[in-house]
């Protein structure tokens, strides 16, 4: 998730690969280790849901927008998941108004799949009138600072707002008209996927890249797993490589960290 | 995202919808070096898959500001034909194609000796004719012969495949109706000379176990293709030395 207009003096670069070749990381941190990361949930009031996660600098806000459309032809059956991110301009000197450009498609793609492949909403539940109106869930990431490893961010900041959505009872009459009720419920959450992102520097992963790790780094793998563990998408970026069992140490990074972030940041 | 009722994707005695085994490759068909205009091309078939890739280059770089001064710059593009799908697929690049240009050309760059072009670009157009499940390793093998076919300096020749669980079973290189209706997918690159993943991505659900199975059964069919890939290279170049040494001036595109 690095810009080539982002630059890293030759020096920070030397020192990053000089502290891990000892096992030590720039700002103190183990290679496992995340940054602190904070969490508020409920920040905007106009969205059904809504979360503000900070990982070290790094800033994403989200929030959860429902409304009734059209299902997938594909899918007449079950509601629909629209993942959008914004990479805003006061996020980074680097980004600049403008459409969504391939970082952030590759983002919001990565999200989405977390999302969607672990079957975190139960999308069946959301269907009005089969093969006609369906509830439509909008999870709009807006990054406010970026600092490095804005997938974790993103991730975390969706799963929350979506575990704390409440949207209006929606009840089809006689007519098939779809009415909105003033009775607030959850959205079917059932499932709570966790990315865990790693960059590859050198021989070393480091958990949580921080931005001038990204900029060393010669690849990156996000592995997102569900609650049970299990994988439910991944990633690879970045121009770097790895071996087979460089994915499977990755995976089982991913496994070992995910569980925490579960437990002690979404709190399940 | 096993439906009610949904026919069964894999027989009792272990057939697949297409009548392939678990661990079977679909047929493949391949051209290099079809395209006159283009520095390098090759065309694909893989099942139904048929996809084209161009590579121009190591050309000058517009727009200039682009430009690196230490290496060349790669670009890619992956892009669908209106008509590669059932229903027409709008020309404007989707969200997925984007996401796709941009793993395809990382997944090709690290066997680019990109170093030896510094301040030029190379680039690479996929296009998809016909898609059937795996256009992106489809567009992956394609796009290594044409760059192989452009006469650019390669570490390795990147190969692609997919493996995946259908009806809880793993199996190689996924169809389209796997791939929309199977549990996982998992496309992967490989250079098997570098013995390096340059491509990995996934969705769907597996278990740990099963995703190291299914990456190392994707691997192993990389292996199986580089080895297609190898051979049809090695008949292009036979083909053009035979024409060479016919005295015919200008080869034109051999088939293999």
């Amino acid at each position: 998730m690095v810009r080539s207009s982002e630059v890293i003096s030759n020096i920070e670069r030397k020192r990053i690969l000089e502290l891990l070749s000892q096992g030590k990381r720039l700002d103190g941190r183990g290679l496992k280790d995340y940054r602190e990361i904070k969490v508020e949930r409920g920040v905007v009031e106009k969205a059904a849901g809504s979360a503000l996660v900070s990982v070290g600098g790094t800033k994403v806000a989200t929030g959860v927008k429902v409304e009734v459309g059209k299902p997938y032809p594909d899918r007449p059956e079950a509601g629909a998941l629209a993942v959008n991110v914004e990479l805003t301009p006061l996020a980074s000197p680097t980004f600049e108004p403008g459409p969504p450009d391939k970082y952030s498609i590759e983002l919001a793609r990565v999200v989405d799949r977390g999302i969607r492949e672990s079957k975190a909403i139960d999308l069946e539940k959301l269907c009005l009138v089969p093969g006609n109106k369906v509830l439509v869930v909008f999870v709009d990431v807006y990054v406010l600072n970026h600092c490095g490893n804005l997938f974790d961010a993103s991730e975390l900041a969706s799963v929350l707002a979506l575990m704390g959505a409440k949207v209006a009872k929606y009840v089809v009459d006689k007519g098939g008209e779809v009415k909105a009720k003033a009775k607030r419920v959850p959205l079917p959450v059932r499932n709570y996927p966790v990315s865990v992102t790693m960059a590859r520097i050198g021989g070393d992963f480091v958990v949580d890249p921080s931005l001038d790790e990204e900029m060393v780094a010669d690849a990156r793998i996000t592995v997102t797993t569900d609650k049970s563990g299990n994988v439910c998408a991944v990633q690879k970026g970045g121009v770097g490589v790895f071996s087979v069992d460089e994915v499977m140490e990755a995976v089982d990074i991913a496994v070992e960290k995910s569980g925490e972030l579960r437990r002690d940041v979404l709190g399940v | 995202m096993v439906g009610k009722g949904r026919k069964k994707l894999i027989s009792k005695g272990g057939v697949r919808v297409d009548g392939r085994k678990p661990g079977d490759l679909r047929p493949i068909k391949i051209k290099v070096g079809l395209l006159e205009r283009a520095d390098g091309s090759a065309y694909v078939e893989l099942g139904k898959n048929k996809i084209l890739a161009a590579v121009y280059g190591p050309r000058e770089v517009y727009p200039r500001h682009l430009s690196l001064h230490s290496r060349a710059l790669i670009r890619c593009r992956y892009h669908m034909a209106p008509f590669s799908v059932e229903e027409r697929k709008s020309p404007a690049p989707s969200r997925r194609e984007v996401e796709l240009s941009t793993v395809i050309r990382d997944a090709l760059e690290p066997v680019i000796f990109t170093e030896f072009y510094p301040r030029t670009v190379i680039d690479i157009f996929i296009e998809v004719l016909q898609a059937d499940g795996g256009t992106r390793g489809t567009g992956i093998i394609a796009a290594s012969l044409a760059l192989a076919d452009a006469g650019i300096p390669m570490r390795d020749l990147v190969a692609a495949c997919a493996a995946g669980k259908v009806d809880g079973q793993l199996v190689l290189d996924l169809n389209d109706v796997e791939d929309k209706e199977g549990e996982a997918d998992l496309p992967v690159a490989y250079a098997p000379q570098m013995e390096a993943v340059t491509l990995l991505q996934m969705d769907g659900t597996l278990t740990k176990d099963e995703f190291e199975r299914a990456l190392k059964l994707a691997v192993d069919g990389c292996k199986q293709i580089h080895a297609l890939l190898k051979e049809a290279l090695r008949g292009r170049y036979l083909a053009v030395g035979d024409v060479v040494e016919a005295g015919v001036k200008k080869g034109k595109g051999g088939e293999s």
